[in-house]
This record gives structure tokens, C-alpha cells and sequence, in this order.
């Protein structure tokens, strides 16, 4: 009984008392998973909650038909398919090209500014669409919410593995853009899974959390066309971050895609040396976001099919 | 094995206050997103016990009861009675405000068939979507494709967009993937209120197989026949609180008795329990002004109903049913090539007919009213109506109601011939 019922910090009992009710907890839990391995006990909860990983888990085959659907539902019934996929970011970054490359002549660091502004614009398509997607799950799929119980969390990690079936596509166009412009990658392009893994780690706490506050708030979703938009130019897509004042640059890396279209752009264009301690920056950012827009979530998810 | 002891739940309602004076009006303009916010906020917030003003709702209330291995119950009970709010909870899907549930066992929940299905998606696809949302992982799926695809008689066409299907196709595919779970605990509400009559009768075989194999099931209809037919116990709801647990004859009965009590009052404009986006809502209904209903003697409906704006065109549908959702006859503007509109404000529908043709018995109206793409106002059990007995061929003889069917038959011409030489005798 009391499988993930467990309250987080339900007193300000002592230390000790704490830990031993921690273990008398634990040891009770595997005892009654030992003795009834299906009993599900439903009751009000409140205050944080622990994330249910197991239930997760047992759910991980609809969160690949959730992100399957995903990608099925949005190319269906469309000419070129997949070829969105390229189109979109292809199409900015020529717009960026003829407006910051060429009219406003920004720098980019000694690369061709077409290469520049795609290799950012690959990344931040995955990035923007995962916040997109996540954001608008909850309340895309209410109907859903109210009808079926699964773990909630699915919903906004659903778009995860559907965009990267975009970003993937976009990325073998990068390939080839590098190829005719007969540049090599470093040898930190092992550290691309890192970047990768920022972006979601970023994208999915503060998709999680947004959702959340929209399904109860819809002005979230309203608000998220211009706020997208906007975020856009609060990172360095197309421009370099150069014309940031040095002083500031620590505190300009705290928004996670700074490391990581830099590091990108290191990688693949070899503008700099790998940004390591942005990376780092970003990393850290985004597992902090990742935490506490999960738990977050949590928190409200009791309330979603009543709010919805 | 269920059990429930002290369920309870409540909801804030939205409040609509409104300004009537323009003064009023335009504060209201300014301070409008500070009050949304706030209401939003109170959705879920709840002032401490015994502080409790008019927009909150109790839609469950001390529910207590507990279903044992291999028992079938049976939950019924009138809109708003809770039914809902108790699956919702069972199925994990809302929590409770207080009240514990424990349930021992795989649970599978069916609120809807169908959940997840996308029109763009192939069969195939929805399958898979919606097995894996009702819990089945993808290989169960994977290894009960085909007997799904058989049960539902979707066929060659299982490759094709759903978009594609009709609507029975797609309900009976959506039904197949729930027919092939394979839970021992089952939580259904009303699924079987979907399809044609004989995939209705094929659902309630399956339904049968699943509660004489010994696995827990809970159902919750408005169908008697079928609560009478599946469940060994019934739980009786009314207004969020259970009124009766025990046989079924007796819940039924109860249930009837309640329902034709309740429906008898003809107000209906604090009813909530409607569908439509409220551009109409009926207000009052009456038949023959009050005075009795007589088999074959004139019937007059007369429906008040508001109107937000004026409506240039809309449909009126009111059916007289025997259960829910079991209709007798039907009135229809849009069959009997009516063109209905209506101005803003309270308007009054009258309809004559020039004789009832319902046998003698209690019956339930339903109301609808459509406009041309959607549901305006819709209420079941909107009134009560009983036919008293008559002579309607004006013979001298009384019709009487058991047996004889729910409808008379129009006053025929009768003949007897003998080699074919027509004698006429009326």
C-alpha cells in the first residue's frame, strides 16, 4: 500500500527521526510491492511530489505513439511532407541572410553568414518547437486528460522525439551546406549529444511548466507566438555574441542556447574555441529548469482534469 | 477488490455576475482581467471547512462501498447524481478532496471509446494510439492486432485515415481495442450506448465473457436492460451521495421512480445538466397546459425557450423516450419541413398535433435544439409526460397499455374479400 504516496517533507521533525522514518517508509513500500504488486491506493494529496519514474516507465510505449502521432498528424495531407522540416529554417535563415547578413552587415565571426545563421536556426528550431509543442500539450490534448489516467509528464515530453525527427532532417541540410563550403568539424563534435541533451533538458522543464500554467491560464498559449519569437532574439541566432560586452558574457550564458549555438558553431564553423564554461553554464541552467519545471508539474498535474 | 470508504469531491463553480448599468459596465471592462484572474485561481482553491458559499459543489459526498473479486456492480443514477465524478476518481483521473480508494488488481478504465483517435491517422495507427493509452504496451497490441481488426469488421479499410470511416466503423474499431483489454478490475461508463443494435449486442456478449471470468467490473448506464442483464449488485446515486446499494430490481425500480418524480416539474431553467453552446435555453416546457394527455385526443407542446441574439434558422427535436435514450416518437421541425427562427429574448414554441399516439404509459422527453452546424441546447429527461387512457378510434373500446406496445397504430381500412369480390366494411 502507499506506492508513491509518500509525502515530501510532511514536518520539521529532527534529522534523525526523519531518516528513520525514510527507511521505515522504504522498507513498507517494498514490502507491499513485494506482497501485492498491483494495488493502487487513490487519495487527496498536496505539496510537492516525488516523479513517478516507474509509471513512467511503464507508459514509455504511448509516449512513442504520442510522439509518432505527433509527427504522422503534421505532415498528413501535406505536399512537401518532411520537407517542412528543411523549409522553415532554410527560409529564415535566408531572410536573416539578406537582412543581418548583407543589409545590416552583422558580423559572424569570419564565417559565411548563411552557415552562421543556419547552424543557430537548426538549433533553435528544435529548441522553439519542443517549448512550442510542450506548451500547448496539456491543452491540446484536454480531452484526453479528462477521460484516461496516465502519467501526465508524456504529454509535454511527447514532442521531444517528434522534433527530432525534424532537427534531424535540418541537420543532414547543415551536413551538406558544410560539405559544399568544404569545412571539417572539430573533434568536439562529441560534445554534440551534450548540446542536444541541454536543449531538452531547457525546452522540456519550461515546456512542462508552461503547460501547466496553461491549462489553468490559456493566456500562456496566446502569449507563447510573440514570446517565442522574442527569445529568439535574446539568443545568439543572428548574431554573434561578440557584440555582448565581455563583463556581461557570464551572465548572457545563463540562458542555456548561448553555449549551445556557440558550441554548436565551434563545433561546425570553428568561429571559436569550444565555449566550455558556457556550456557549463547552460548545462547546470538547464538541469535546474529540467527539475523544477518537472516537480512543477507535478505539483499542479492533480488539478488538470479539473481545470481543463 | 474495491474499496471506498469516505469518497468525496467538490468543485468551484464559475460565478457569472453581471453589471447592468454602464457605469458598472465599464468598471467591470477595466478590472476584467484582475476578476478573471482571481475566479481562475479559486478553480482549485477552497476556503477552510464550513466557509462554503453557492459556487461550490459537492459531486461527491461520503461515498462509501466495496466491490469484491469477481463481483459486477452496477451504477446508476441521474445526471449530475455523481456517477461521473466517482469513475473519474476510480480511474485516477481527478483526485479526491477527501476519502480514500484502494484497488487491488490491474485496472483498466473505459470513460469513452475511442480516446486519442486522430482523423488523420490511419486505423492501424489509431490501434496502436489508443491500446497504448488505455495502458496495453505495444506488443499486446501488437499480438491481439488481428482479432481487433476482426471484432470490429473495419476490415481491408484498417489502412485507411480514419476520416474516412463512418461513424459506426470508426465507434466499432474504437470499441474493439477496448473489448481487448485485459484487466482484473474494469471501470466502464455507458460505452455500450455507441453503435448499431447488433454490434451493441456483440459489445454486451463481450461484456458478459469479461464479468463470468471472474474479473472485477464496475458499470455505470442508463441502459437498464443491460444493468439487469450484466450486474449481480446496484449502487443507486442522487445528488452525489449513494441513496441505495443491494439487488438490482429494487436500485431500478428506485431509479424509476425517482427519475419520473423529478422529471414531472417542468421548470428548466436551473438545469445544468445540458449540452449545446447555450445560444438557446429552454426555459419551460408544458403539454396541454397541464390538462391530462389522452391516447388519440390533440396534444399541445408548448416550449418557452431565451435567446441570446436572434437565430434565422434552427431545428427543435423532442422525443418521447421509455428509458433514457430510448425513443418512442419523435417531433422534428426539420423532417415535417418547418423553417423554425427565433428573435432575442423569451420566445414560445407551440406545437399541435392532432393526436397523441402514445399508448398509455409515463414517458421522458428529450429536448434539442440545433442550428445549422451545432448543438445549441440539448437536455434529456427534460420532462415527464403520462398518457392517460382513452379510446382514440372513438369505439367505445379503451386501449390498454401492457403489451400492446408504446405507439397506436393509425385507424386502418379493413376488408374481408371472398373471391376477390370486395365487400366493404369499415
Amino acid at each position: 500500500m502507499g506506492l508513491g504516496e509518500l509525502k515530501v517533507g510532511c514536518g520539521l521533525n529532527g534529522l534523525a527521526s526523519y531518516l528513520a522514518l525514510t527507511i521505515l517508509v522504504t522498507f513498507t513500500v517494498k514490502l507491499s510491492q513485494m506482497t501485492e504488486k498491483n494495488t493502487t491506493v487513490i487519495q487527496a494529496t498536496s505539496g510537492w511530489q516525488v516523479i513517478d519514474t516507474a509509471a513512467l516507465w511503464r507508459y514509455r510505449d504511448l509516449l512513442y505513439f504520442l510522439s509518432l502521432r505527433g509527427i504522422k498528424i503534421k505532415y498528413a495531407q501535406s505536399i512537401l511532407g518532411v520537407g517542412w522540416a528543411v523549409a522553415n529554417p532554410l527560409i529564415q535563415t535566408l531572410l536573416f541572410t539578406l537582412i543581418f547578413g548583407n543589409l545590416a552587415q552583422l558580423s559572424s565571426d569570419g564565417s559565411p553568414y548563411i552557415l552562421f545563421s543556419y547552424t543557430a536556426m537548426v538549433s533553435w528550431s528544435y529548441f522553439s518547437g519542443i517549448l512550442t509543442d510542450s506548451t500547448n500539450s496539456l491543452v491540446n490534448n484536454r480531452d484526453m486528460i479528462g477521460k484516461v489516467y496516465f502519467p501526465r509528464l508524456i504529454l509535454p515530453m511527447a514532442p521531444v522525439l517528434g522534433k527530432l525527427v525534424d532537427f534531424g532532417v535540418a541537420f543532414v541540410v547543415l551536413i551538406g551546406l558544410l560539405f559544399y563550403y568544404r569545412m571539417v568539424p572539430g573533434w568536439e563534435i562529441v560534445m554534440l549529444p551534450v548540446l542536444i541533451l541541454i536543449m531538452v533538458f531547457t525546452s522540456l522543464g519550461v515546456g512542462a511548466f508552461l503547460s501547466a500554467l496553461a491549462v489553468q491560464y490559456r493566456d500562456v498559449q496566446y502569449a507563447m507566438t510573440f514570446m517565442v519569437r522574442l527569445l529568439m532574439y535574446t539568443a545568439p541566432v543572428v548574431y554573434s555574441v561578440a557584440i555582448i560586452p565581455e563583463y556581461w558574457q557570464w551572465a548572457y550564458a545563463l540562458n542555456p542556447m548561448v553555449g549551445v549555438i556557440e558550441g554548436m558553431r565551434a563545433i561546425f564553423l570553428n568561429t571559436r574555441e569550444f565555449p566550455w564554461q558556457w556550456v557549463g553554464t547552460g548545462a547546470v541552467v538547464s538541469v535546474l529548469l529540467f527539475l523544477y519545471g518537472c516537480f512543477y508539474f507535478r505539483r499542479m498535474e492533480r488539478h488538470f482534469a479539473d481545470v481543463a | 477488490m474495491i474499496e471506498v470508504s469516505g469518497l468525496s469531491k467538490r468543485y468551484r463553480l464559475g460565478s457569472s455576475k453581471r453589471d447592468d448599468t454602464l457605469v458598472g459596465a465599464a468598471k467591470g471592462l477595466l478590472t476584467y482581467p484582475l476578476r478573471n484572474y482571481r475566479e481562475l485561481r479559486q478553480r482549485k482553491k477552497f476556503a477552510d471547512k464550513g466557509e462554503e458559499d453557492d459556487t461550490v459543489l459537492w459531486a461527491l459526498r461520503e461515498v462509501d462501498f466495496t466491490v469484491e473479486t469477481g463481483e459486477v456492480l452496477g451504477i446508476i443514477g441521474h445526471n449530475g447524481a455523481g456517477k461521473s465524478t466517482l469513475l473519474k476518481i476510480l480511474s485516477r483521473i481527478t483526485e479526491p478532496t477527501e476519502g480514500r480508494v484502494v484497488l487491488r488488481g490491474r485496472v483498466s478504465s473505459l470513460l469513452e471509446v475511442g480516446t486519442g483517435f486522430h482523423s488523420d491517422l490511419s486505423g492501424r495507427d489509431n490501434v496502436f494510439m489508443n491500446g497504448t493509452i488505455l495502458g496495453m504496451s505495444r506488443r499486446e497490441v501488437r499480438q491481439k492486432f488481428d482479432e481487433i481488426v476482426a471484432f470490429s469488421g473495419v476490415g481491408s479499410h484498417i489502412d485507411t485515415p480514419v476520416k474516412f470511416y463512418s461513424s459506426g466503423m470508426k465507434v466499432r474499431l474504437a470499441f474493439a481495442v477496448a473489448a481487448h483489454l485485459d484487466p482484473e478490475i474494469l471501470i466502464i461508463d455507458e460505452v455500450l450506448a455507441v453503435g448499431d443494435l447488433a454490434f451493441q449486442e456483440k459489445c454486451l456478449a463481450k461484456m458478459d465473457n469479461v464479468s463470468r471470468s471472474g474479473r472485477t467490473v464496475l458499470f455505470v448506464s442508463h441502459n437498464m436492460g443491460a444493468v439487469e442483464g450484466l450486474c449481480q449488485r446496484c449502487l443507486l446515486m442522487e445528488r452525489g451521495r449513494k441513496v441505495f446499494d443491494g439487488a438490482v430490481p429494487e436500485a431500478i425500480a428506485r431509479y424509476r421512480d425517482s427519475t419520473l418524480s423529478r422529471a414531472s416539474a417542468v421548470d428548466l431553467a436551473d438545469r445544468t445538466d445540458r449540452y449545446g453552446d447555450g445560444a438557446i435555453r429552454f426555459q419551460r416546457v408544458s403539454f396541454n397546459g397541464g390538462r391530462p394527455v389522452v391516447v388519440g385526443e390533440p396534444l399541445r407542446v408548448e416550449v418557452e425557450f431565451l435567446c441570446t441574439e436572434a437565430i434565422d434558422s434552427w431545428q427543435f427535436t423532442l422525443r418521447f423516450c421509455r428509458n433514457y435514450r430510448e425513443a418512442v416518437i419523435m417531433i422534428d421541425s426539420k423532417s415535417q419541413g418547418v423553417a423554425l427562427s427565433a428573435q432575442a429574448g423569451l420566445n414560445k414554441l407551440t406545437i399541435d398535433l392532432p393526436s397523441c399516439t402514445l399508448m398509455p404509459n409515463r414517458y421522458l422527453v428529450e429536448m434539442w435544439a440545433n442550428s445549422s452546424n451545432a448543438t445549441v441546447d440539448g437536455l434529456f429527461d427534460a420532462a415527464s409526460v403520462t398518457v392517460q387512457e382513452g379510446d382514440p378510434y372513438g369505439t367505445g373500446t379503451m386501449v390498454y397499455a401492457p403489451h400492446n406496445g408504446l405507439a397506436i397504430a393509425p385507424r386502418g381500412q379493413w376488408r374481408i374479400a371472398k373471391d376477390a369480390a370486395p365487400v366493404s366494411g369499415t
